[in-house]
């Protein structure tokens, strides 16, 4: 039950962790072809779980980062996000121009106040 | 009907698979991937894989969240079981895809063996891509067509997972950290736009906030029960509102 990547061979958990809990349901929808109803209370659930799960790792990634991101402060991250989120909610939505003006949040104000 | 009745002789199974290909490099989805796996990689690299892991897990994982999902629950110390039960969470959305298009791709001469490596290639870029594209095909060489569509999207990220993996250890750190930044804000950004109704975007501010209360209060599987509560919480206001309408 408590076992970590450090375990077992990484390819094996490669197999075992990432590609078989994803692919096994593009396998159901060859082989169980009925259609699903998309807006059934069931899909409707999980897409809410796991839209909070992929929001949870964003939260995670910005909050307690890996490597270089580590070295900046926090408040810098945290502002460049709010940046970043809140461009893409004025600007039509565009995923593109979020993700740029976050960027370069993050790039000037490290190396603004940066050490 | 008309594309039935148009000659399968025109377009051998090469042609298609080239076909979609070219399909891939024109379409604005693969700018897109490209900018998604360069941070893929980066992250990849600072949580400790290496460039072979990297490329093979974007070759078979072939889904950007469950990817992203995978090396962050891994590196950060999550079980193996938590981490495969939220990337099983994360695939579920293929299934209706998968469903959604075969029927379209399919003769009754396909095998099903062949269905599944096609299967294989239906993420969100190359499923919406299909959709638009497949009428100009006749119907015998639609799988060829998206399978070409979506290597034609595989073999860019794959060098974007490279490309981002070399420049997370090669740039100085404030650069490897703007390439290590894509993930969040890029995923957060396309999560919210793909949020279309209320209980999608309660999931997501309610994961944002749950997730690192959980994970400060050290629960054990804490990214699996933040995320459980938060999207049941959100389905709970979707429910309590569709019971006042």
């Amino acid at each position: 039950m408590n076992l970590t990547v450090s375990d077992l061979n990484p390819y094996l958990v490669l197999i075992l962790v990432g590609f078989l809990p994803n692919e096994i349901w593009r396998w159901l929808g060859v082989f169980f072809a009925r259609r699903i109803d998309e807006e059934s209370e069931v899909m409707v659930w999980v897409r809410a779980v796991a839209t909070a799960i992929l929001a949870g790792v964003i939260a995670q990634l910005v909050l307690t980062p890996p490597g270089a991101l580590a070295s900046l402060p926090l408040w810098i991250r945290l502002a460049a996000i709010a940046t970043g989120f809140a461009v893409f909610l004025a600007v039509r939505r565009s995923v593109f121009l979020g993700v740029l003006c976050g960027e370069a949040a993050l790039v000037g104000l490290s190396l603004a106040f940066g050490s | 009907m008309t594309e039935e009745l148009q000659p399968v002789e025109t377009m051998t199974s090469v042609a298609a698979f080239w076909r979609g290909m070219i399909a891939a490099g024109r379409s604005v989805f693969v700018y897109v991937l490209f900018g998604t796996f360069i941070g893929y990689g980066a992250l990849a690299h600072d949580l400790g894989f290496s460039v072979l892991w990297s490329l093979v897990s974007t070759a078979l994982i072939w889904a950007g969240p469950a990817q992203v999902i995978v090396v962050s629950a891994l590196g950060s110390g999550s079980t193996l079981v938590q981490a495969a039960i939220a990337v099983a969470l994360s695939g579920i959305r293929l299934m209706p895809m998968v469903v959604a298009l075969l029927p379209v791709v399919k003769t009754a001469q396909t095998r099903p063996w062949h269905l599944l490596a096609s299967a294989h290639f239906i993420a969100v870029s190359m499923w919406v891509e299909s959709f638009r594209l497949i009428p100009q095909i006749p119907r015998e060489r639609r799988l060829a067509f998206c399978n070409g569509l979506g290597f034609g999207l595989m073999v860019p990220a794959l060098a974007a997972t490279a490309l981002g993996y070399a420049l997370a250890a090669k740039l100085p750190p404030v650069l490897a950290s703007a390439v290590l930044f894509i993930t969040p804000i890029a995923f957060l950004c396309s999560t919210a736009r793909n949020s279309r109704v209320l209980v999608d975007k309660l999931a997501l501010v309610f994961g944002l906030v749950l997730a690192p209360v959980f994970a400060y209060a050290e629960f054990d599987l804490d990214l699996l029960l933040a995320g459980v509560t938060a999207g049941t919480l959100a389905y709970g206001c979707h429910r309590v509102r569709e019971a006042m309408r």
